[in-house]
């Protein structure tokens, strides 16, 4: 399926669905299906075609008002902004519970603070998230306005004029010259080049460099063009009407057919140029267009990828429910008390000098109640307002907060040099943000293979031509050796590749030989077939380039191959240099030379690539007017269909397929080069069927493949190739490092079994002495009897939990979808060293039908049970949506974290299943990397963002939920000890604004800081002992454990926060705000020398914030306390002015620190954890060095 | 590199071009930085330090505790005749009672001048949030009547004027009095300077004068001299900075003289305020301060307890790693 690499294979991938579908719709669960479907929704729109009259564009918009040119990816104007800013906004629910909140307050009998206080923090955050869209808005003006006053030439009358992008409407015709941009998505009409062949660029839609050819039908190409001297056009002939689908995102297909000039035919992909596209290497296209705006493929697809959570959040969430519970509870105690207080003074309520339910005047007011609404409701209303006083028990703000710390994480991340890669400039890219922290608990890596692991940079290695092996003893210095048939065939060559290709001299010499027998007939077809059978466009440069073989170089012409597959590049390149260039490709036929002979043929047809054939076929028509067809594919799809006459063709076959194992034990990917002549009678039969085949609107792809099925039959085996792809550096110490971080390495590869293995190998997945579980059955019996097979053998243990599970299965057979609920289960106390469990030895080897089979049958949990205790598994011969199936498995049944890398639009429905999607910016186009949530050059990157910053991050945002939850439940806790001693009455000591303050000023920022910039460990360390990754595994930084833990700490902070002061100053004169004011400074004291306490790395940033914070409390509250209108005024001055103050201060810090400084000494004498030890040795060890190179200074010796 | 002119501006393009991300110390985060563990000996350390810190304070905290010499003599019970025992609110509210108490105190041991006089109540919910909120810090500064959207439900007197000072805090204002003498001698009791001098200056109005006090169906308590400026009104001053606690101590003015031991200080207490209404009790206190405040054994125990239960810490911990070295 890889075969043929790139853009084929993602162009395949979309075939494949309709296809393959069908068939894993049962098995796969139904949410791949459902993933799936939203690439799926577009294929078929035949019954209601877009109708585009060519030159109309009044006539096209007629009846359908199609979207103009213009784009918008603002969001507002300047009358939109408020209220559709705040109404977007107001979707999240943080902002309404703040909304519902600052409402509460606005109600008599609940106003616990002051009007505008109470706003302050909903104004606060909303007034930043305005303030960052309206400028991201505004810069997403400038660029739209950029976008849209660009100018293009469209046809007027008989001449094209300039007309700005945004007017161009569908319909009209513009014409395009070379390096400009594509305005719209425009069907050829003709173009400068006389066959009609354009190319584009489409980097702006897939990220691919390389150059695409686009073809003008032959039919329009003479009656559309300007005329020469005058530059007009015939306005007549310029008009037709194009049936097409309805606007979708799928940008590698496109069916339509158009009426010209009386004749109808059919438009395909090769027949649209699309927005955003350039156009290279041609003077000028002329085009109508069909989708414009809104509706073209670019903007189509430009949505951004689903959002993901993390997986620290959803326990955040749950946490933050615990929370919701404390608040109910501490509510209803409050509420609780104020109504038996109320019972217990009913009589007194009119007396009390400090409560009163009437007004004391006469006249109207007289025995008026005075917000006082009964028991019942008054206990209600203290509900209410103590929510009020407690609302940041549901810590609001750390959504916020954490926020903010992922970009600053990210940026780290991105600007890690050590992550960058030099050799395609590509720096690590960060394209979600809200995942960070998972990084940092991946248990299972899914790994495709081409381009990923290796560099997609393709070699020719090996050809078996007519049975004989050439090119096991590489000769790469063959140039150089005198009088060799090498050394004249470069001699003879004119045409020069960039790269060196070492070749074969005994192949050479045969091809040196005259065209006779067998043998040299074979090599002959052969090397035309690598030359014809390719979607290549070979570009002569006119650049001299001066090359090593010195004098001759300058009649060298250079030939670049832009080609969408690199192994067909690496083919057209192996060809040319045994002596069989192509030189040129237009849409009606190819030039090769052959031995300095120019040679044309002219292309009949040609049937692509499909992962359901798996081979390619070209039907050429000679010079000498006899017709073959030249096929090439993938071993199994071809031996299938090979002519089986001959005792000869046997004996080759063998040869070749003995070659073949060989090759792919090496690790080469291997094709098969077959081909034979066309008699006239099957080539009109075929040409009929090619020709309904391609007109046909509904169905296309299915109708060319039966075409493609007819003609690719009895066939003569010519050869097979071997291309070697090359390891990426640093892969076989990347994946080593995980395994023993205690992830488990997964590839995912299209690869056939033996190539997978033989990767294995190389890149040190699998070694020599692990025994290999192999499951490639081909039926669901032979299936099911190995895994059985292989779960006796190597006893695989049923443990309770996947009994359960089977049994379950038995009961819910039809609705499997369940069973994950109740089996699912986390590795998690296994841990890193639950090797036991997890056969060290054991490698799990499947092929993609057999896991058809399986995922079909519901044995998931056979295999899941066999996979999970294998260290290795290789998955061969997968289909992209049985790669998302397998991460699928994993997911469902484990709460394990999954990552999948990838580079190619095959990969794109594994990263968007797992957790965590990381895409290679590799050869393959940016379609991975568009679907990923990180971006990256190489594999091996994945190492240290893994066991870097993935830990890193984790242990930062673990940490800084944990002290969020404690911030903020530590002051409401101390608020509501208060509350008790008021009569229940909701009163807080602290000043309004200073409760407002506490989360948003005076104890926000340190936390950011340590979130982004706390280190634990250096990431020396943390790269030498990839074990230390297990604390993420074994949820070190956050978990419930800890949650309760930290609530208990919060617990007895909060009464030494509240008592001692209240000791200190029992039967006192200290006044309330005082005591406020007391409360204020000791709990932003004391939450930002917890933080100081675990801080684990301290640097100026952190002291300045950490102190910073205290410091600006206190200024804060100096400049409170200088209204003379508040009734604070001035306390703070009085109160420091006392020792007592300080005094108390002091003890509050460290009676509530002590148990918390205790608890960690102990934990650290007696159960130091993993980190820890590293963590001093890593200090110690830099002491030390430190000390010696002292004393060496001291002492130079 | 970057300020090239465009004669080298193919090599500034190329460096434009580089996307790789410059180095500094802090995008990599390799910032000089100081990284704490907790090994033993910082960990033994930092108890003995405590406790050597907080015990020596602690003491000193005891010892300045000790000095304070105090006498607390509750008054609410004991200056009701006994007729009105059982009706203590209507002999409270009466206008025809005797209010007039008098008692009194031995002085336990010598009090240096000057002798703080307080009041101390109890149960009572100054702190209630519907006590609290009924002022206006507006009118109190600026003197601006109508400002009395925030004094509800003692805004307006009877006849519809607007208060001044409104409020449920001024309208409460403690009125007990009190005559202090010993030896038959009057002692002379200073009532200025009670009151913040923050307050007093700038907080509460010299230009505003009372207005309609007390002139609502029920009286709260003390009555003001409408010919004085709030700013002079310390009383006023003193209870408007409401309590912490339902039990508080409010400064009533200061003898400045010295008491001397066993002498028998009668007070002649105006048992005015009606405390009876809700079970709270009333108390004279006298005392002195030293530099901890008042009677406070509180601070010198606790610092004392924390310091010694440190050191215990520690010599578990030096133990700990006699016993079982890592």
């Amino acid at each position: 399926m890889e075969l043929q690499n790139s853009n084929q294979s993602s162009s395949s991938f979309e075939i494949s669905k309709g296809s393959t579908l069908m068939q894993e719709k049962h098995g796969m669960s139904q949410r791949i299906c459902h993933k799936i479907m939203q690439f799926e929704d577009n294929l078929l729109h035949g019954e209601n075609p877009r109708l585009i009259y060519i030159n109309d564009p009044r006539r096209t918009n007629d009846k359908y008002e199609f979207t103009g040119n213009e784009i918008t990816t603002s969001k507002y104007t300047v009358i939109t902004f408020l209220p559709k800013n705040l109404f977007i906004q107001f979707h999240r629910v943080a902002y309404l519970y703040f909304l519902a909140i600052a409402a509460l307050n606005q109600l008599p009998p609940l106003a616990v603070f002051g009007r505008t206080v109470s706003l302050f923090p909903l104004l606060f955050v909303l007034c930043v998230t305005a303030v960052k869209d309206g400028y991201e808005d505004w810069r997403r003006h400038r660029s739209d306005q950029k976008e849209n006053n660009r100018e293009a030439l469209v046809l007027h009358g008989d001449r094209f004029q300039l007309k700005k992008w945004k007017k161009i409407q569908a319909g009209e015709v513009v014409k395009i010259r070379s390096d400009e941009t594509i305005p719209c998505d425009m069907v050829l009409l003709s173009t400068s080049d006389p066959s009609g062949l354009a190319y584009i660029q489409t980097m702006n839609l897939d990220g691919e460099s390389n150059l695409k050819t686009r073809y003008a039908r032959q039919e329009t190409v003479s009656y559309v063009s300007e005329d020469p001297v005058s530059g007009l056009i015939r306005e007549d002939s310029v008009s037709g009407l194009i049936r097409c689908e309805q606007p979708n995102r799928n940008i590698y297909e496109f069916t339509a057919n158009m009426e010209f000039n009386g004749q109808k035919f059919a438009l395909s992909q090769s027949n649209i140029v699309l927005r955003g596209c350039q156009l290279k290497n041609t003077e000028s296209i002329i085009g109508v267009v069909v989708y414009a705006g809104k509706e073209t493929k670019a903007m189509l697809n430009s949505a951004a990828s689903p959002s993901k959570r993390s997986r620290l959040e959803v326990y955040m969430n749950r946490e933050t429910l615990w929370l919701s519970v404390f608040l109910l509870v501490m509510c209803l105690v409050v509420s609780c008390g104020m109504g038996l207080w109320l019972l217990r003074h009913t009589e007194e309520l009119d007396t009390l000098p400090y409560y009163r339910k009437v007004y004391f005047t006469h006249g109207k007011d007289k025995f008026k109640k005075y917000k006082y609404y009964g028991i019942p409701m008054e206990t209600f209303f203290s509900f209410l307002s103590s929510i009020i006083v407690f609302q940041i028990m549901i810590p609001i703000s750390l959504y916020i907060t954490m926020e903010l710390v992922r970009l600053g994480q990210s940026y780290f991340m991105i600007e890690d040099r050590h992550m960058y890669d030099s050799s395609s400039g590509s720096r690590f890219q960060c394209r979600s943000l809200n995942i960070n922290e998972d990084l940092g608990q991946i248990r299972y890596v899914f790994s495709d293979k081409t381009g990923t692991l290796t560099e997609n940079k393709m070699e020719f290695r090996r050809a078996s031509v007519y049975g004989k092996n050439y090119g096991s003893s590489r000769v790469s210095d063959s140039i150089e050796g005198q009088g060799t048939a090498a050394a004249k065939a470069v001699g003879r060559r004119r045409w020069k590749r960039n790269s060196e290709i070492a070749f074969d001299n005994e192949l050479m010499e045969l091809l040196t030989k005259d065209l006779a027998g067998d043998e040299r007939i074979a090599a002959h077809e052969f090397f035309l077939t690598l030359a014809a059978c390719n979607t290549v466009i070979p570009i002569p440069s006119s650049g001299r380039s001066s090359s090593c073989t010195g004098s001759e170089s300058l009649n060298v012409e250079t030939i670049d191959y832009q080609g969408e597959s690199p192994d067909e590049q690496a083919l057209v390149s192996a060809a040319s240099a045994y002596g069989y260039t192509l030189f040129e490709r237009t849409s009606g036929h190819i030039g090769i030379e052959i031995d300095d002979k120019r040679l044309r043929f002219n292309v009949l047809g040609l049937h692509e690539f499909d992962s359901v054939r798996k081979r390619m076929s070209v039907i050429i028509r000679f010079p000498d007017n006899s017709v073959k067809v030249l096929v090439k594919g993938a071993d199994t799809s071809m031996f299938s269909i090979l002519a089986k006459d001959s005792n000869s063709n046997d004996l080759v076959r063998h040869a070749t397929e003995s070659h073949l194992t060989e090759y792919s034990s090496q690790g080469l990917r291997t094709l098969v080069v077959a081909a034979r002549d066309l008699t006239d009678a099957e080539l009109e039969q075929w040409q009929h069927m090619y020709e309904d085949a391609s007109n046909s609107l509904a169905d296309r792809a299915q109708k060319l493949r039966q075409t493609a099925l007819f003609i690719e039959s009895n066939l003569n085996l010519l050869g097979a190739t071997g291309i070697e792809d090359k390891l990426q550096d640093g892969v076989p110490e990347a994946i080593e490092a995980l395994q023993q971080a205690g992830i488990k390495v997964w590839v995912l590869t299209g690869d056939k079994q033996e190539t997978a293995i033989s990767i294995g190998l190389s890149c040190k997945l699998l070694s020599a002495d692990m025994q290999q579980i192999i499951i490639n059955g081909h039926s669901e019996e032979e299936c099911k009897s190995l895994l059985t097979a292989a779960k006796d053998k190597y006893g695989v243990k049923s443990s309770n939990r996947k009994k359960k599970s089977s049994t379950s299965t038995d009961n819910t057979e039809n609705n499997h979808l369940d069973i994950p609920n109740d089996t699912k289960s986390s590795n998690v106390p296994e841990g890193c060293y639950g090797k036991e469990e997890v056969n060290a030895s054991l490698a799990l080897i499947i092929d993609g039908n057999s896991l058809v089979y399986i995922l079909e049958k519901n044995w998931e949990t056979d295999l899941f049970d066999i996979a999970t205790s294998c260290r290795v598994v290789l998955c061969c011969r997968v289909a992209p949506l049985q790669k998302a199936g397998i991460v699928d498995l994993i997911k469902s049944r484990t709460d394990d974290m999954t990552l999948a890398i990838g580079d190619g639009a095959n990969d794109v429905s594994m990263i968007q299943m797992a957790d965590v999607g990381v895409g290679i910016c590799g050869q393959e186009g940016r379609q991975a990397v568009m679907a990923s949530d990180f971006a990256m050059g190489q594999f091996r990157f994945l190492k240290r963002l893994l066991l870097v910053h993935g830990h890193w991050n984790y242990q930062r945002v673990g940490y800084l939920v944990l002290y969020n939850f404690y911030r903020n439940a530590v002051f409401v806790l101390m608020l509501f000890w208060y509350i008790l001693c008021t009569a229940f009455s909701t009163t807080s000591a602290l000043t309004d604004w200073s409760s407002v303050f506490y989360s948003v000023i005076y104890t926000s920022v340190p936390t950011i800081f340590v979130g982004i910039l706390d280190k634990d460990l250096s990431h020396r360390t943390l790269l030498q002992y990839p074990k230390l990754y297990c604390a993420g595994h074994r949820q070190e930084a956050y978990n419930m454990h800890l949650f309760w833990i930290t609530m208990c700490d919060t617990l007895w902070q909060s009464l030494v926060l509240f008592y001692i002061p209240l000791y200190v100053y029992k039967e006192s004169t200290i006044d309330i705000w005082s005591m406020g004011s007391l409360w204020t400074i000791a709990v932003v004291i004391l939450v930002n020398i917890h933080l100081a306490m675990d801080i684990q790395r301290w640097i100026f940033i952190t002291h300045a914030a950490v102190w910073g914070s205290i410091v600006v409390t206190y200024a804060c509250m100096v400049i409170l306390d200088s209204f003379p209108l508040l009734p604070n005024y001035w306390t703070i001055y009085h109160l420091a002015k006392l020792s007592t103050y300080w005094l108390t201060i002091l003890l509050i810090i460290i009676v509530a620190l002590l148990p918390r400084f205790l608890l960690k000494a102990v934990h650290q004498f007696f159960w130091p954890s993993d980190i820890q030890i590293a963590r001093e040795a890593e200090i110690l060890r830099k002491q030390g060095s430190h000390l010696s190179s002292k004393r060496n200074q001291d002492y130079p010796s | 590199m970057k300020g090239a002119t465009s004669t080298d501006s193919s090599s500034s393009s190329s460096v434009a071009k580089s996307k790789k991300p410059v180095y500094s110390r802090f995008s990599q985060q390799e910032l000089p930085a100081n990284r704490l563990i907790l090994t033993p000996a910082s960990i033994i350390t930092a108890f003995i330090a405590v406790g050597l810190i907080f015990i020596p304070l602690g003491l000193v905290s005891l010892f300045a505790s000790d000095s304070v010499v105090e006498i607390i003599h509750r008054y609410d019970v004991d200056c009701l005749p006994s007729e009105y025992q059982n009706k203590m609110v209507e002999f409270i509210q009466s206008s025809s009672t005797k209010k007039t108490c008098t008692k009194s105190l031995t002085v336990p041991k010598q009090m240096k001048s000057p002798v703080f006089i307080y009041y101390q109540l109890e149960n009572f919910y100054q702190n209630h949030r519907r006590f609290v909120k009924s002022r206006s810090d507006k009118q109190l500064h600026y003197g601006d009547k109508n400002a009395i959207s925030t004094c509800a439900p003692v805004a307006q007197s009877t006849d519809k004027s607007p208060i001044v000072p409104c409020g449920l805090v001024a309208w409460s204002l403690f009125n007990d009095t009190y005559g202090f003498s010993v030896k038959g001698k009057s002692l002379q009791v200073n009532k200025k300077d009670i009151a913040w001098g923050s307050d007093k200056n700038y907080k509460f109005g010299h230009n505003v004068f009372p207005e309609n006090f007390q002139k609502t169906d029920q009286v709260g308590g003390a009555k003001l001299d409408s010919s004085k400026p709030l700013s002079e009104q310390e009383d006023l001053i003193v209870w408007m900075r409401t309590a912490t606690l339902p039990t508080f101590r409010k400064l009533y003015g200061r003898i400045e003289q010295d008491l001397q031991a066993n002498d028998m200080v009668t007070v002649v207490i105006e048992n005015n305020y009606n405390t009876y209404g809700f079970k709270g009790t009333k108390s004279l206190v006298l005392s002195t301060t030293s530099w901890i405040g008042g009677k406070n054994n509180f601070i010198g125990l606790a610092y004392i307890t924390v310091g010694a239960i440190c050191l215990l810490l520690a010599i578990f911990f030096i133990l700990l790693y006699v016993i079982k070295p890592r």
